[in-house]
């Protein structure tokens, strides 16, 4: 019906950020290791964290450059 | 280590600095030149989020459950992605209603129940106490823990007699702030920009106190991420927090994201921030990365500084809530240490003030007002300017709430870490979330429904989390938790119903769900909703739709005199404010101000709405009630009715007697159409009968014509006789014609009459001389029996004559030959004279009687059955006596004679006209 709108982006995000910070997802990183000096589970977490606030900011552009919601 | 004197100078002089932005971003607000018309200052006022337990409290839970602190934001994140469409419709409800609280907008959405918006209130001030309690505890202790700094270099640290009164001392400052701040004037949008603009700047102070003592730790103290991390994982008994989810495992990390969710936009202070101090809701996108990023910021140095803590103190010698400020301590670095304190400070401080004034307008709109107001011997609704009581309210509350967090810290709050206080207000505020969430997006939620959730979710949430941490604080006896109450086992509070296995908040939040959204979905399923609240319910629902206000115009029927709704607002936000409200309003309408005299329902929505921001939606809408139905208003629109109803009536009624006038107007109309056709009939009667009575005497003549010209030789005897005959019947001919021309001419009022007074006896014998052949010729005896002296009556002379002539030779014709007898009599009576002719002939039959008078009407001679005369004297005589005012009657049974009396008024006398035919 129309283009990709920020509601079905909003929508997929939020589907993967829940994923993300799932429990199974979290177990599976949940390993006594170190990267890059930095244990496996934090810097998952905080990775994925900003990369779900790089995404959000991505699509709330979207919306300031003038793209409406449902109105 | 600092000296005492700096730490209160540097944190008063903090607290002044808060001060004086605030004041001088509401002077710039008056001004118009908004400086928190921004939308970083929008997010970074809604990072008030984090409080004196993010400060403190996350290093402290980091030290103990690795990740466990983080769901608390991740939440808010997840939450943030939907902020486009849950947070912004919220927005956009609350600006449309000018919502001024979350429990003013829970009441706003049920049909503006005053129960509900009590109800959360209440909840809400429960809730928030113990939160409130929290932060004084973190800045007191923070406070003590600076000054106490000798004690802990040397090992054992002491609890100074000041910590207690340090606490009080917070209060009482932040207590003043939030007075003169956040109650400086009541408003109708309430929102309070210099608050903003100091929450604002104390979040931006936190974050860079957080990260400079991050950075401090982290690359000062150890040689960086790498070496603190490395270090740590040597050590067996702080590396498994590498790997650990928290104490609570899975299922709690899941529990405290959901509550995280419900808490960053359902805390009374974040929808404050949020929703009622918003701006412009276009900031609503910015802030939705904004406000993550912070998060994500102020948490970076989390783990560090809690490994970090770890490896420094052992785990008896320092509270993991205190390793913000013992490591620097430690390590002697005094300035860093005073800058952790300010950002705790202002981490509390930011929290305390919005929190109260957030609750200080709930408790005044949604509990005080709505009591005062029904408090009819105070006469609230009448009296002159409400704006200093409101004023009064809400500092009042203030004081109150500052006192219970006291109170409570004072009491309670020294056995519980920060976490497990906070943890204990989040569970309680997302019971608020089914019937907020619900509440917009489902349009069957009805009032009952949401009460019944709420209070059920509040009940158990109070028996599974509130009371157990009372009975492990020492108030309530023990076995209560380990055993449940009497003994029985299923009622045990961390295991409800033998639920088991879940960690005391899962379980809690389990159950207090299954009741809130349970008993919200049956019992909004299974009860109807009012009007207004299904009208409010579309409203919320359907906001986007219905973009504009003023769809809600409907609700005020009836109207209110502008001059009412005027007085009403400036009672409660004063005259200048109100004078303004409606001078924008009378100009987004292009209407004069002056003109408004009546107020229209849309000006009545508009007020509502204006009020609803000084004193809530319920309070609003039962004051604009007062106005609409206290005064002429009702009487009006009830007269309106009325007039309407009567006019309705009214209309019927003419109808009524329309309709009847019309079947009065057709029946005579039918009347009219029987005698049209009777006279029409009777005008063919009567020219039959005039040519049948005009033919027998020219027949006769014609016939005795006709023998006399063909019989030349007839003897000169039979000839006089025929033309005798012949002469007479000419002379009944003439009559007859002179008759039907009187009476043509009396009917059509062309007659021309003499009146005069006449004496009538002497008219009488004249008549009786003229008729005297007559009697002598039938043999008939004639008798007079006439008075001396009568006063002479008012008639024709000629005509009367006439009448009386007519009436003798009627007489003398039907008297029998020989025997008959004929008398006139006169009578003097009341008003005139009555002349009675009676005869002894045959008399007229009763049925007959009313006919003798009509033209044509012969009535048979009884003897011969032959009709004598024209059948038209009678009549005549009648048009006659009735012109002169009188009348004439026949007297008569058959076989016994008859009576014809006539009656004509004196000359003095003047006659009553009498129409005639």
């Amino acid at each position: 019906m129309h283009e990709l709108g920020s509601g079905d982006r909003f929508v997929a995000l939020l589907f993967f950020a829940v994923l993300a910070v799932s429990p199974p997802l979290l177990s599976i990183f949940s390993a006594p290791e170190l990267v890059l000096g930095i244990p496996v589970l934090y810097l998952y977490l905080f990775g994925a964290w900003a990369a779900l606030i790089a995404l959000l900011a991505r699509i709330s552009r979207r919306i300031e450059r003038g793209e409406r919601g449902p109105d | 280590m600092p000296a005492t004197s700096l730490v209160i100078a540097v944190a008063f002089g903090y607290l002044c600095l808060l001060f004086a932005i605030a004041y001088w971003a509401d002077k710039r607000s008056d001004a118009g030149r908004s400086v928190v018309s921004s939308p970083y200052v929008y997010a970074l006022s809604i990072a008030v989020y984090c409080t004196a337990w993010t400060f403190y409290g996350s290093v402290g839970q980091a030290a103990i459950g690795g990740i466990d602190f983080l769901p608390i934001y991740i939440g808010p994140t997840l939450v943030a992605i939907l902020w486009w469409h849950l947070t912004r419709k919220i927005l956009r409800i609350s600006k449309t209603d000018r919502i001024t609280s979350i429990a003013d907008f829970v009441a706003s959405r049920y049909g503006k129940s005053q129960l509900l918006g009590g109800f959360i209130t209440i909840a809400a001030v429960i809730v928030v106490t113990p939160y409130i309690a929290l932060q004084l505890k973190g800045v007191s202790a923070s406070f003590n823990l600076l000054l106490a700094a000798p004690a802990f270099h040397d090992g054992n640290f002491v609890q100074p007699s000041a910590f207690r009164d340090t606490a009080l001392w917070v209060a009482v400052l932040m207590a003043v702030f939030s007075m003169l701040y956040g109650t400086r004037h009541i408003d109708a949008t309430e929102r309070h920009e210099g608050m903003v603009a100091a929450i604002a700047f104390e979040s931006l102070v936190k974050l860079l106190a957080f990260l400079t003592v991050g950075v401090f730790v982290t690359f000062v103290v150890f040689g960086g991420v790498g070496d603190l991390f490395a270090q740590a994982a040597e050590r067996p008994d702080i590396a498994p927090l590498f790997t650990t989810v928290g104490t609570r495992g899975y299922g709690g990390w899941v529990t405290l994201v959901l509550l995280s969710m419900a808490a960053v936009l359902f805390l009374p202070r974040q929808f404050q921030v949020i929703v009622v101090e918003n701006v412009d809701e276009r900031h609503l996108a910015k802030a939705a990365w904004l406000f993550p990023l912070y998060l994500f910021a102020i948490n970076l140095f989390v783990l560090p500084i809690a490994i970090a803590g770890r490896l420094l103190f052992t785990p008896d010698a320092v509270e993991a809530d205190a390793f913000m400020l013992a490591i620097p301590l430690a390590a002697d670095a005094g300035v860093i240490a005073v800058v952790a304190f300010i950002g705790g400070l202002s981490a509390a401080t930011g929290m305390v003030i919005v929190e109260t004034i957030a609750l200080s307008t709930m408790v005044c709109n949604e509990l005080v007002m709505p009591i005062l107001l029904r408090l009819a011997w105070l006469r609230l609704a009448e009296r002159g300017d409400l704006t200093r009581l409101l004023i009064a309210i809400r500092r009042g509350s203030i004081v109150m709430l500052m006192s219970l967090g006291y109170l409570y810290f004072y009491f309670i709050g020294g056995s519980y870490a920060l976490v497990s206080i906070g943890l204990l207000s989040f569970a309680a505020v997302a019971q608020f979330a089914p019937a907020i969430v619900g509440g917009i997006y489902w349009k069957g939620g009805t009032r009952s429904g949401a009460l019944a959730g709420l209070a059920g979710g509040f009940l158990v949430w109070l028996y599974t989390l509130l009371l157990p941490s009372l009975a492990r604080s020492g108030w309530l006896p023990i076995e209560f938790v380990d055993e449940g109450p009497w003994g029985i086992a299923l009622l045990k509070p961390y295991a409800l119903f033998g639920l088991a296995g879940l960690d005391n908040l899962s379980h809690a939040l389990f159950w207090s769900m299954v009741a809130n959204i349970g008993l919200y979905l049956g019992v909004s399923l299974v009860t109807r909703q009012s009007a207004i609240e299904r009208i409010q319910a579309t409203r919320f629902v359907e906001v986007f739709q219905h973009a504009q206000a003023g769809s809600r115009a409907q609700l005020w029927p009836g109207s209110a005199s502008y001059h009412d709704l005027y007085e009403l607002v400036a009672r409660f936000i004063g005259k200048r404010r109100a004078e303004q409200s409606f001078a924008a309003y009378a100009a987004s309408r292009n209407l004069a101000l002056g003109k408004l005299s009546h107020a229209d329902a849309d000006l009545m929505h508009y007020t509502e709405r204006l009020l609803a921001g000084a004193i809530g939606a319920a309070s609003a809408r039962v004051m604009v009630a007062s106005v609409v139905k206290g005064k002429n208003v009702g009487i009006d629109e009830v007269l309106q009715i009325l007039d309407e109803a009567s006019q309705v009536i009214e209309y019927s009624r003419q109808l009524e007697q329309k309709s009847r006038e019309l079947e009065a107007a057709s029946s005579e109309l039918r009347a009219a159409n029987i005698r049209l056709r009777e006279i029409d009939r009777l005008k063919d009667e009567f020219i039959t009968t005039v040519t049948h009575e005009l033919r027998t005497p020219l027949t006769s003549i014609r016939s005795f014509s006709e023998i006399l010209f063909d019989n030349p030789g007839l003897s000169v005897e039979r000839r006089r006789e025929f033309l005798d005959i012949i002469i007479k019947e000419s002379e009944r001919l003439t009559r007859l014609i002179n008759q039907v021309l009187d009476l043509a001419r009396i009917e059509a009022g062309r007659f021309d009459w003499q009146m005069e007074a006449v004496d009538l006896p002497a008219l009488a014998r004249e008549a009786v001389l003229a008729t005297s052949q007559l009697f002598k010729d039938r043999e008939v005896a004639l008798e007079l029996d006439l008075p001396r002296e009568l006063p002479p009556v008012h008639a024709d002379r000629d005509q009367l004559m006439q009448v009386v002539i007519n009436l003798l030779s009627n007489a003398s014709k039907f008297s029998p030959r020989g025997t008959g007898r004929v008398t006139v009599r006169m009578i003097a009576v009341p008003g005139g004279v009555e002349t009675r002719v009676s005869d002894n002939g045959p008399g007229i039959a009763r049925e007959n009687q009313a006919f003798v008078f009509e033209k044509f009407r012969q009535v048979s001679d009884a003897v011969s059955g032959k009709p004598q005369g024209s059948g038209l004297g009678l009549a005549i005589c009648r048009r006659i006596v009735e012109h002169f005012g009188g009348r004439i009657w026949v007297e008569s049974e058959l076989g016994k004679g008859a009576v014809f009396a006539f009656f004509v008024p004196f000359a003095e006398a003047p006659a009553p006209a009498v129409a005639t035919v």
